[in-house]
């Protein structure tokens, strides 16, 4: 199969880091009480991803193994450090929500895992999208994630976009259900760990009617265990 | 052999001090570029707060740079020296805005943005960060109830001390159900802020 398709399906579905590697759980679970902020962080998450492995690919045969963790490390410190005085500088309100969020994708596992296992094997061009395709996967859990509870808990869809947009936007808010007065679980920690179950409950659903479609329609049983 | 060891030390030391330079120039490129939009963002922010409890007529002065010092005291609850902005129309002081601290909130300090007319009546109050119960006691802040409205023209002269409490404990101030000890503490912070300006009047326009 083609490599980048391969990395793509990787990245946003098979190895998706939020449903199945299950890596970088602390913003999944503290920022996702809304689209908006979920889908903000997993998109600065995403530039940090492909930004650090395509610094790091292009070095990978200077660096001495015995340092490669700490050069990581400062790689990826500084990609974020310049993604936060980027967003500060850029959309002040978003900073505000995501504040404290943004310097933790530097201890953000998933960003150091990918740059190690494949930023530091492959050549630039995959090592970038395989960095943006992990991120765009992690965004998507995020900003799924950040609709339901933000649906179940406040029932809108999009508040808060013009934080990031500017004031303009504010008419994309869609209020689900008028005159909710909000369902406060969806909103406070115990709704994400249910909100994720059910991510990753609706993902292996899905992978194993794919797997059980897949051998009837080739007309062979389903094989013996 | 010492010599090969010294070398292979000698090269991954360099090798970590060059890419510790390489990324830190371009650290510090970025602090420079981002610098005045930073600033220009966090005043802007911070001058939108300010409209929305300074009314257009109270002051015709620059706010964030009239501003004064305030050491640590136990009235407005801070640890550390703040910073409170003066309005004036044509050098007149016509009010200031004061930060007061609340420890005794649900959870952390409430941090209050007090806005109180020359003639001690406060002109607007305002929660800039708060870690109050979501859907609890979160109907302080202006984005989830209309509530830190109440406050709009009180005054010592207007509401006695002891009036100065939540309904709850015999005062004058409304709470909503289910929330008493955040809204208990936003009234204190209030009221002991003003009786700051009432004691500090003078030195605050200085």
């Amino acid at each position: 199969m083609n490599q980048y398709k391969e990395i793509t399906i990787n990245g946003l579905w098979k190895q998706n880091p939020g449903v199945v590697q299950l890596l970088g759980l602390c913003p999944t679970l503290a920022v996702t009480t809304s689209v908006v902020n979920g889908a903000s962080l997993g998109v600065a998450t995403a530039l940090v991803m492909a930004a650090a492995n395509g610094s790091v690919s292009p070095v990978r045969k200077y660096v001495p193994s015995e340092i490669r963790v700490p050069v990581f490390i400062l790689v990826i410190a500084a990609l974020v450090t310049v993604i936060d005085l980027t967003i500060h500088g850029f959309a002040e309100p978003l900073h505000k929500v995501l504040g404290i969020f943004i310097p933790l994708i530097v201890v953000n596992c998933i960003v150091l895992a990918r740059v190690e296992s494949f930023a530091a094997k492959n050549e630039p061009p995959p090592a970038i999208l395989d960095g943006l395709m992990m991120g765009l996967g992690l965004t998507a859990v995020l900003a799924l994630l950040g609709g339901i509870r933000e649906v179940i808990g406040k029932g809108t869809l999009f508040s808060g976009l013009d934080l990031a947009f500017g004031p303009d936007f504010k008419q994309f808010v869609i209020t689900v259900v008028p005159d909710y007065h909000g369902f406060l679980l969806a909103i406070l920690p115990p709704g994400a760990f249910l909100g994720l179950g059910c991510l990753i409950a609706a993902r292996n659903w899905a992978e194993q009617r794919k797997a059980n479609i897949t051998p009837s329609a080739t007309g062979s049983l389903k094989p013996a265990h | 052999m010492p010599e090969t060891i010294l070398k292979h030390t000698s090269k991954t030391a360099l090798t970590l001090i060059a890419f510790a330079l390489v990324f830190t120039s371009l650290l510090a490129y970025v602090f420079q570029v981002t610098k005045a939009p930073i600033e220009k963002s966090e005043a802007e922010a911070r001058m939108a707060l300010f409209r929305q409890i300074v009314p257009e007529d109270l002051h015709n002065n620059d706010l964030l740079k009239d501003a004064i010092s305030i050491a640590p005291n136990e009235l407005l609850g801070n640890k550390l020296p703040i910073v409170a902005n003066r309005a004036r129309i044509d050098n007149k002081p016509s009010a200031v805005i004061l930060e007061a601290l609340a420890h005794d909130g649900y959870s952390g300090d409430i941090k209050l943005l007090i806005a109180i007319k020359y003639d001690g009546s406060i002109a607007g109050v305002r929660v800039l960060t708060h870690k109050e119960t979501p859907g609890l006691g979160d109907y302080i802040d202006i984005a989830k109830g209309k509530w830190i409205k109440l406050f709009d023209n009180e005054s010592l002269s207007e509401t006695s001390d002891a009036e100065w409490k939540v309904k709850k404990d015999g005062g004058k101030f409304d709470y909503m159900a289910g929330a008493t000890i955040t809204p208990r503490a936003v009234v204190k912070a209030v009221h002991k802020a003003l009786q700051y300006y009432a004691a500090n009047k003078e030195a605050l326009f200085k």
